[in-house]
């Protein structure tokens, strides 16, 4: 039965079935998405370079803003774990491929269309998104160009799109284990991407119902969220943030799975307090739907509401907190070597936990006054998802990809990325903190001053950062293309786990008949 | 700016002199790092929590991540070290579960009673509305009588580097709020069109203002000077170009002021009789499309093609008068051309109605005089 791939390139790519080619056709849709978000980033900090509206203008910096976000979300960062998932999931817990394979070309192939629509908006006429990745109301109905309507349509194709894979990873996971692969015996990545593909199945839905609602006002004379017909712009926030707080943890918890393997390889020691780790992501997954309004602070909620949504959210550190302590743990007597892939999971580590400490200052309600809506939050959430969801997915890369294609990536060069990388990230977030504290707001196209400096130093930090991604690409290609072969099963020391029992390079089908587990 | 450039490079490869001594311009503001304590209960309060949190984070950022870099020194392979194979320790596990648990209710004290502060908005002496507007703030004295616009002052040729930019770029407002120290300000907030927000730093106030709802927020201080804020809700294009200014004045200077500000009203109101030349009605009419609809129509009338129409040549602007007038009065529903009737005044509607009509090569010629504006209000 077993046969290899296609031959022809398009009926290979287009029409594959395969969780290994679907898996690659994610990374690297993901992949092309983070250098076109890339590219966003650099427009704004170039414009942001120093004070004055040198580039582009202020309507054009909006766009960018928007784009930005929307495209490093929804394209970059959840694809490459859809990516990660595809390949790696059967391999991890022994089945032959996806559950639904046919399903699993249809949920990748819609991803393009969704995001060239998106795109394209930016070359038509009254120009694309201007209202934020967070699109509030009315600024994104009664006061957005027409091409919202495009917006709204990639939208609903990326939620489709979101909706199958996660629905294609629950099936797999719950029916096409391994004999004897328990769920308490699955390996962490498994666990916490079956975790998401639940939080993505119950709010992805309520992106829908958002979008679909804002369809409704421009273009059929409804009233959801225009409070001159009686419908209510908070409304558009809470359902957003019923969607969006959950997103934020879709997007960090395959993360958390990523270093939890990672890890433990090069520490050469069982991943410590297994158990607890899969209570702390069931629980952080739980809490992430009863916090969404910490982000409308200042709306002016109830007092009431307000301090509920306060404790609510700073619960949330005791699982985070859970897991911090269990990766240091883990590498607690171990004999750690410190390959690229384990510096980028140790770089995860220690951002990560800042990121989560400025997310617990950002808890407290009256604080939060202060911070909402600067560049502090902006800081906030790039340590949490570049440090944290992109570092975990380039460690990702690294450790997996000697499986993969069967060829070792040049470690001097991943080390060098390495450090370009983390020290470039610092230098682009670690003063935005300063310029929230001392009063700049997020989305500003233009700023007085006494922002100048940080502004210059976070503008050159970023730069720098872009220019680590197009090594990280070269190195990647090389590998692919000419590195040096290998073909031990094991690939890393310390590995354990299924996907390492099968050959490297991975075989185009691997498990046709199911491993034992014992 | 390449000097600048440099300079602030030099400090870089010299960190402390980047933090401590100013080698360019507007040092104290520029070196700020932290989030200013300000000048009220409610913005203390923020900052007092705010260097709680931080300690506490900064504590346990240095045992844990202390902890962890320890273990990278002292547990690498390198050294010869041979892995243990424990992965699991119920007392560890739980202590670290139950401690942060203790330390979040510790904080959640002084979180709750500062939040209250923020809330505490009864019993005020002053009454103050805020309205947002794409793109600029109006303030109402309730009860008071008086009601004007504050916008941005900047000139278009300093955002765009026609000219040197000031001292206090995008930091100065065609008027700005004036308040008086010591007594209870309480700030009903609300936005016209979208939503956007206010945000005054040094009182800890900060406030979503949204269509069709009135949040409250409150300050009291006894120190004057002025203070400056931004609104920090993307509104549109002119998010960043709509700062918040506020005076806070001794209370007799207060009062002198309030009391000039209400007979600028009613000298105000006796103009609309007055009948204007073209020529001063152009150039009233210039400076009020400057500030009021530049933002969108442009200042050369063209308008942004597909988004905000021009208003040169338009068939509105060389069509009769009325036509023209009922458009700012009434804005176009559904749309980002908002009703103006509220935010400009007769005088301007008519200077800023004439001088579209005349300007651009629009040469309608016709003479719009606030009386007409009035009249038009006044049929309706
Ligand atoms: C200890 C855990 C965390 C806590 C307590 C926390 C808390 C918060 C709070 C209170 C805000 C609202 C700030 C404001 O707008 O004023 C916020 C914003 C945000 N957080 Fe977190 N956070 C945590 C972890 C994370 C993680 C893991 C992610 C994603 C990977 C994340 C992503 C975001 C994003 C994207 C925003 C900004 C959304 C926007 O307005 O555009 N946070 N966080
Ligand atoms: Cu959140």
């Amino acid at each position: 039965m077993a046969h290899g791939p296609s031959q022809n390139f398009f009926s290979r790519w287009l029409f594959s079935t395969n969780h290994k080619d679907i898996g690659t056709l994610y990374l690297w849709f993901s992949f092309a998405m983070f250098l076109l978000g890339g590219f966003f980033a650099m427009v704004i900090r170039a414009e942001l370079f120093q004070p004055g509206m040198q580039l582009i203008k202020p309507e054009f910096f909006v766009q960018m803003t928007t784009m930005h976000g929307l495209v490093m979300v929804f394209g970059a960062i959840m694809p490459a774990f859809v990516g990660l998932a595809n390949w790696m999931i059967p391999m991890m817990i022994g089945a032959p491929d996806m559950a639904l394979p046919r399903m699993n070309n249809l949920s990748f192939w819609i991803l393009p269309f969704a995001f060239t629509i998106l795109t394209s908006t930016l070359f038509m006429e009254g120009g694309g998104p201007n209202f934020g990745w967070t699109f509030y109301a009315p600024l994104s109905t009664t006061y957005a160009p027409d091409t919202v309507n495009y917006f709204i349509f990639g939208v609903h194709m990326m939620g489709a799109s979101s909706i199958m894979g996660s629905i294609n990873i629950i099936a797999t996971v719950m029916n096409m284990r391994a004999p004897g692969m328990t769920y308490m015996k699955m390996p962490l990545f498994v666990w916490t991407w079956v975790i998401t593909a639940f939080l993505l199945v119950a709010v992805m839905p309520v992106l829908a119902g958002a979008v679909t609602m804002m369809l409704m006002d421009i273009n059929f004379g409804t009233s959801f969220f225009d409070a001159a017909g009686g419908g209510d712009p908070v409304l558009f926030q809470h359902v957003f943030w019923f969607f969006g707080h959950p997103e934020v943890y879709i997007i960090i918890l395959p993360a958390f799975g990523v270093v939890s393997q990672i890890i433990p390889t090069f520490s050469r020691k069982p991943l410590f307090g297994y158990s607890s780790m899969v209570y702390a992501t069931a629980s952080i997954a739980f809490l992430s739907f009863i916090v969404w309004a910490h982000h409308m602070f200042t709306v002016g909620m109830p007092i009431a509401g307000e301090l509920y949504f306060m404790y609510a959210t700073m619960l949330i550190a005791v699982p985070t907190g859970v897991k911090v302590f269990n990766w240091i743990t883990t590498m607690y007597k171990g004999a750690l070597t410190f390959e690229t892939p384990m510096l980028f999971s140790i770089a995860f580590v220690i951002l990560f936990t800042f990121g989560g400490f400025t997310g617990m200052m950002l808890s407290i309600a009256a604080a939060d006054t202060q911070y909402h809506d600067t560049y502090f939050v902006v800081a906030h959430f790039h340590y949490v998802m570049v440090a944290g969801a992109v570092f975990s997915g380039t460690a990702a890369v690294y450790y997996w990809l000697p499986k993969w294609c069967g060829r070792m990536y040049d470690e001097t060069m991943g080390k060098v990325q390495f450090w370009i990388a983390f020290i470039a990230f610092n230098i682009t977030f670690m003063p935005q903190h300063f310029l929230g504290l001392a009063g700049m707001p997020r989305r500003y196209s233009d700023y007085g001053l006494q922002f100048t400096d940080w502004n210059m130093v976070s503008s050159i930090g970023a730069f720098l950062y872009g220019g680590a991604q197009l090594l990280f690409l070269y190195n990647v290609i090389r590998t692919i293309g000419w590195g040096k072969p290998i073909d031990d099963p094991q690939v890393w020391e310390g590995a354990e786990g299924l996907e390492w029992t099968v050959p490297t390079p991975a075989p185009f089908h691997t498990f046709s008949t199911p491993p034992v587990v014992k | 700016m390449m000097k600048r450039a440099k300079a602030l490079f030099l400090g870089l490869l010299r960190p402390s002199s980047l933090l401590l001594a100013g080698s360019v311009s507007a040092e104290s503001v520029t070196r700020q790092l932290n989030m200013p304590r300000g000048v009220t209960e409610v913005s203390q309060a923020a900052y007092d929590i705010h260097m709680i949190m931080i300690w506490i984070c900064t504590v346990i950022g240095v045992l844990v991540l202390g902890f962890m870099f320890y273990v990278m020194f002292a547990h690498r392979k390198s050294k010869g070290v041979t892995a243990a194979n424990f992965h699991e320790n119920l007392v560890v596990e739980v202590l670290w579960t139950v401690i942060p648990a203790l330390i979040l209710i510790v904080m959640a004290v002084p979180a709750t009673t500062a939040l209250l502060k923020v809330y505490d908005t009864e019993n005020p002496d002053i009454d103050i509305k805020v309205t947002g507007y794409q793109w600029k703030w109006q303030y109402e004295y309730i009860g008071e009588g008086v009601k004007f616009m504050s916008e941005l002052r900047t000139s278009q040729d300093e955002i765009y580097g026609r000219a040197p930019k000031g001292e206090h770029y995008l930091r100065e407002v065609t008027q700005p709020l004036v308040i008086p120290t010591n007594k209870k300000v309480r700030f009903l907030i609300t936005g016209n069109d979208v939503i956007h927000s206010w945000w005054v730093p040094d009182f800890g106030v900060k406030r979503d203002a949204v269509p069709g709802l009135f949040t409250a927020a409150w300050t009291k201080t006894d120190q004057p000077g002025t203070y400056v804020g931004e609104c920090t809700e993307l509104c549109g294009l002119g998010h960043a170009f709509m700062p918040v200014v506020v005076e806070v004045k001794e209370e007799a200077e207060y009062e002198a002021w309030l009391a000039g500000k209400k007979e600028e009203a009613a000298i105000y109101a006796s103009t609309i009789g007055k009948q204007w030349t073209f020529d001063e009605l152009m150039v009233k009419g210039e400076q009020v499309y400057g500030r009021s609809c530049a933002g969108c129509h442009q200042v050369n009338g063209e308008g942004i093609t597909g988004v905000f129409p021009a208003l040169k040549d338009s068939p509105i602007a060389l069509g009769p008068a009325e036509g023209h007038i009922a458009i700012l009065i009434d804005g176009v529903a559904g749309s980002a051309m908002q009703s103006f009737a509220e935010q400009l005044s007769e005088v301007e509607i008519a200077a800023v109605v004439h001088y579209e009509r005349n300007a651009w090569g629009n040469d309608v010629g016709d003479i719009v005089q606030p009386i007409n504006v009035l009249n038009f209000k006044q049929s309706q």
